[in-house]
């Protein structure tokens, strides 16, 4: 069978290794079912998929919904017809993600009056949009955070004005509303036919396994609780606040397989866990992804003390509701939607700015005292005028993995074999990461409802540029095939409760922490404003794709350029 | 041929075959009681089976190795299918003693055939006292083994159904493995492998799908006949009646003995009622049934109750089925009452009508979805329903069966802000049972309980507020949407007693 030939040689690591396909790419129509399976889904799930569903069934009604590409790759054509005069405007926010609402929102916060957020899609919210049918709101992207392990800083600011924080208890910890944490039970996992609780493997682990996992994470807590000399923590939300010291920093130097093993960690379930953590929150595998941001996802949460922290919160529109909540701020009167900034021309006391509304079909042009760019660093690269001839050393270093997201709408949940349902549901053998539920946190929802699943597939090839083109070939019947080839095994009946599917592709959904980056020049570089009227806000200035980062960088920002037009507003970044 | 092999293959069908009668047995047993009767009557059956087995084998004149086989194949698909079949007979109350006795004398029959079969096949190689003695000392050893591996080891690890299919697959395989074994006494082995296979097959996927059968079964096994059974959206629904009345189950999970069912109710809704102020609006949860709105409409104040209960089908039944309504007192046709078949945290949570009196009356936390109904959340939304000087009553499980489970109901009241007060009253259906009285502060008896009450009387309602010392108030933790202890602490206490 071919199939062999395919896998690696197996040295004891998981089997999410095996089999790279980006270094033959193919067009969809190229490929059998079951190569196309092999190719995204990896070999285990691929066979559990082809043993199951040998017969044909109807597909899934959908489509693929994302258009950002079609108007995003304007840019790359060449000159846009530029209007000749326009709108003033004390700040142009360029881009409606988390990271330009978060800076809109401290606008907003200082009373600040004279500003506009532009965005480029006809929708909000960048890699954190949300979408709603008939049956409930859903995620289209980042779907939690969280919760804060204290009540100061500019996010539990925000969850403050949500609601959500409620109070801190009697040792100054922050309370957060129970319908928003993430209710149990909240993690499963599917292995060989079976679903079971949390997301560490536990059936059939062996004493090692145990033993190795409680040495990870004894570990973790260690590095959770150590602080520098300055109290600073060396792991700690946002990355801003984190140590600078060099005993800490040096993990950025090489990645997490190494540490793994550097380290003596060969249990094939904790590399599986920390694997799993490196694509859910990175996009990226082990051998990519530097030691020092995989540990910031296991220490930065929690204060090592071995107390419980109170999980994370969630809607069901993820962080859609973030979203809306910065929107319902700003002021719907000061968003632009399908505007698609595409100069920025920096002179000495403004910047000129050219836009195409894409709505009305025609040019806009903005003079701003200040501008805040809130897009992506390889975006920067084409839209600031004077970068476009000789680019700044830093563009290059910064690399963005693709992503695919689906929506699945179910006539109700299809049933399935263990544990039950959970908020998180994923695959052990798969190369996807499973799916969440988005009624999971609705106080509306009925147990045996309709509901929608959101499923996530990160392509986590070294070669972005490769695996992006390996996203943009597979059409939707690929799409449908891969997500109900992923979940039939684990689920009796899905196809017959399977009401429709969406599909949304991200081509440079999340920055890459390779090794080296987080802590490194390029990083440090971009964060420095250009001259004094254009400032910088974007998740990849933290060098990982969190709402946190994004939110921290767009309140500096907008503070950079409230102190730049002499409004004094006592910092919430303190 | 080596005759090890064959021994070990005689060691083996016997075991085979004492576990299917040792199944049929216990199943007998298990589903209609009497065990001293259904263990004589299997047992019996069983031998006599043997010896009709044992005679019939002399008709057999050709093709004895092949007929072994045959009867080995027939005995693991019958034998190894007997425990699902039956259970299905029992389920869909199809003929359960004609189907009891046939798969005896069926498995006890063909049982019967293999020794003399095998002694036949056998005869020339041994001398006559050698064989009776070897085959005859395998085949009770072989006995010895499945009557102490049943109870021991397979029963309370594969249970029933898996027992059966598993000893039927060993049956099949070793039906298989005679086909080589005895290979020179048989003109065509082909045919006799395809059928050998074809059970082994058949018994595999029965087996791999032992665990969905059984818990299937397991919910539709009661020791009444069923008189109603339904399945709705959300649960199981089944009505049996025997000889100490009528009983209704969800999910296999017994509600409400009619026997003693006003034990329950009475203790359930009379303590929180005659400590409220007023009781014009009523507030139930759950208790679709009926029967706590029945209670409630003895006081002639009540002016209005709301019952909400997600399933229609359940409401429809206590109206409808004729036993029931007579129970409740046709209360959910009462002018008063108002049926909502609503989820009740969708219910709290969407409207603002504020009520007097609230009964939480929902199956005990036994799933992540109950165990919702029992949060800090629910109770603040559940406060936010109550009038002023309202109060709630929660029906909290047994402070004895799970007793940390009870005293995390009272913790997440008192969590959520309110003052509580437990009690516990012995329902002998299901035991001691326990019930928390919650409100904004603290509630002293208000007015005398209604008439014509068979349970509570002025004089021991008090006794119902002291805990013995096995049952009395213990640390637990607070149950939240986003721990859900509850669920664990409920299916491990409930374990220890099952």
């Amino acid at each position: 069978m071919e199939l062999k030939g395919d896998r690696k040689v197996s040295t004891g690591e998981t089997e999410l290794e095996a089999s790279h396909p980006a270094s033959h790419p193919r067009t969809s129509g190229d490929l059998s079912r079951r190569e196309l399976l092999v190719s995204f889904l990896g070999v285990a799930a691929a066979e559990a998929a082809c043993l199951r569903s040998r017969r044909t069934r109807e597909a899934v009604p959908g489509a693929i919904v994302d258009r950002a590409f079609e108007t995003g790759h304007l840019l790359r054509q060449g000159p846009l017809e530029l209007a000749s005069d326009g709108q003033k405007v004390d700040v142009l926010v360029v881009g409606g993600g988390a990271s330009g609402l978060s800076a809109g929102w401290r606008l907003a916060g200082a009373g600040f009056e004279d500003f506009l957020v532009c965005e480029l899609d006809d929708d909000l919210g960048g890699t954190a949009r949300s979408g709603k049918n008939s049956v409930t709101s859903f995620p289209w992207g980042a779907h939690y955070i969280p919760a804060p392990l204290r009540s100061q800083g500019p996010v539990p600011r925000l969850l403050g004005e949500m609601g959500v924080l409620e109070g801190a208890d009697g040792a100054g910890r922050p309370r957060y509303a129970e319908q928003v944490l993430v209710a149990e039970p909240e993690e499963r996992v599917f292995y060989k036919g079976s679903w079971y609780e949390g997301l560490y493997l536990r059936v059939g682990a062996t004493p090692q396994d145990l033993a190795e996992l409680a040495r990870f994470e004894k570990a973790m807590e260690e590095l959770a609780a150590a602080r520098d000399g300055r109290g600073r923590k060396a792991f700690d939300v946002p990355s801003a606040r984190c140590s600078d010291d060099s005993e800490w920093t040096a993990l950025d130097r090489i990645s997490i397989a190494e540490w793994l093993d550097r380290e003596r960690y060969r249990s094939p379930r904790l590399r599986w866990l920390v694997e799993y953590a490196c694509r859910d929150d990175h996009g990226c595998t082990a051998d990519q992804l530097s030691a020092w941001a995989a540990v910031w996802y296991f220490a930065a949460r929690q204060e090592g003390d071995g107390r419980r922290n109170e999980g994370y919160l969630s809607w069901p529109e993820g962080n859609g509701k973030l979203i809306q909540q910065m929107a319902k701020a700003v002021g719907s009167h000061r968003i632009a939607k399908s505007c698609l900034v595409h100069t920025i021309e920096p002179r000495a006391d403004r910047c000129i700015v050219h836009a195409f509304d894409a709505i009305a079909g025609a040019p806009r042009r903005f003079t701003a005292r200040q501008v805040i760019f809130a897009g992506p660093r390889f975006v920067a690269g084409r839209v600031i005028a004077p970068w476009r001839e000789s680019p700044p050393a830093f563009l290059s270093e910064f690399q963005y993995g693709p992503w695919v997201v689906a929506n699945l709408t179910l006539r109700q949940p299809p049933r399935s074999r263990g544990f039950p349902l959970a908020w998180d549901n994923v695959l052990y053998e798969s190369r996807s990461l499973g799916y969440v539920v988005a009624t999971h946190q609705s106080a509306k929802a009925l147990p045996d409802g309709p509901t929608v699943w959101t499923w996530y597939y990160p392509l986590t090839g070294a070669d972005v540029r490769a695996e992006r083109a390996r996203a943009l070939s597979a059409t939707y019947s690929d799409w449908e095939e891969l997500v109900m080839s992923d979940l039939i095994p684990a689920h009796q009946g899905l196809a017959a409760v399977a009401e429709r599917l969406e599909v949304m592709r991200f081509g440079h959904a999340m920055i890459r922490p390779r090794p080296g980056f987080i802590w490194g020049k390029a990083r440090r570089d971009a964060q420095q404003s250009l001259g004094r009227n254009l400032h910088f806000a974007h998740t990849d200035l933290g060098g990982m794709a969190l709402f946190e980062e994004a939110n921290w960088f767009g309140v500096r920002a907008a503070e950079r350029a409230l102190a730049e037009l002499g409004y004094l507003s006592p910092s919430w970044l303190a | 041929m080596r005759r090890p092999l064959l021994f070990i293959t005689v060691f083996a069908i016997a075991t085979c075959g004492l576990v299917y009668e040792l199944v049929v047995g216990t199943l007998a047993s298990y589903l209609l009681g009497d065990s001293v009767f259904q263990f004589s009557t299997v047992i019996g059956v069983y031998l006599f089976a043997l010896g009709i087995g044992s005679f019939v084998s002399r008709y057999i004149e050709s093709g004895v190795a092949a007929r072994f086989v045959d009867a080995e194949l027939a005995v693991a698909l019958i034998g190894g299918a007997s425990a699902p079949i039956l259970f299905l007979t029992f389920t869909r109350s199809g003929p359960f003693h004609f189907a009891l006795y046939a798969t005896v004398v069926a498995v006890g029959t063909l049982v019967g055939l293999e020794i003399p079969l095998l002694l036949r096949i056998l005869k020339d190689r041994l001398r006559f006292k050698d064989l009776v003695s070897q085959v005859l000392t395998f085949d009770y050893l072989g006995a010895l083994l499945a009557s102490l591996l049943f109870p021991i080891v397979l029963v309370p690890r594969l249970g029933l159904v898996r027992t059966s299919l598993a000893f039927g697959l060993l049956n099949a395989l070793v039906g298989l493995w005679s086909t080589w074994l005895l290979k020179t006494e048989m003109t065509s082995v082909r045919p006799l492998r395809v059928r050998a296979f074809a059970v082994a097959g058949i018994l595999l996927a029965a087996f791999a799908s032992g665990d969905r059968l059984t818990q299937y079964y397991e919910e539709q096994i009661y020791a009444d006949e069923v008189v109603h059974a339904e399945s709705s959206a959300y649960q199981r629904i089944a009505v049996t009646r025997g000889r100490r009345g009528f009983a209704l189950f969800l999910n296999g999970s017994l509600q409400f003995a009619s026997a003693d069912e006003y034990r329950y109710h009475e203790a359930l809704v009379h303590p929180a009622m005659i400590r409220a102020r007023s009781i014009a609006r009523v507030l139930i949860l759950g208790g679709g049934d009926g029967l706590a709105a029945r209670e409630v409409l003895r006081y002639a104040e009540v002016k209005s109750i709301t019952l909400v209960d997600i399933d229609p089908a359940i409401t429809a039944l206590a109206g409808k089925v004729g036993e029931l309504a007579e129970l409740n007192r046709n209360s959910l046709r009462d002018p008063r009452m108002r049926v909502v078949n609503e989820d009740a945290m969708r219910f709290l949570a969407e409207g603002d009508e504020r009520f007097d009196v609230a009964i939480a009356d929902f199956p005990d936390p036994n799933n992540f979805s109950l165990g919702k109904l029992y949060t800090t959340h629910f109770y603040r939304l559940l406060q936010r329903r109550l009038a002023e000087d309202g109060i709630a009553v929660i029906q909290s499980t047994s402070p004895l069966f799970a007793r940390r489970a009870f005293w995390c109901v009272d913790a997440t009241l008192r969590a959520a802000g309110f003052w509580t007060e437990p009690y516990h009253a012995h329902v002998p259906s299901f035991g001691e049972w326990g019930y928390i009285l919650a409100a904004r502060g603290a509630r002293e008896p208000f007015r005398e309980l209604p008439l014509g009450l068979r349970f509570l009387t002025e004089t021991t309602l008090a006794t119902l507020f002291e805990f013995p010392a096995d049952m009395s108030r213990i640390d637990a933790e607070v149950n939240r949407l986003n721990n859900q202890v509850l669920v664990r602490y409920y299916e491990d206490e409930w374990k220890r007693w099952n």
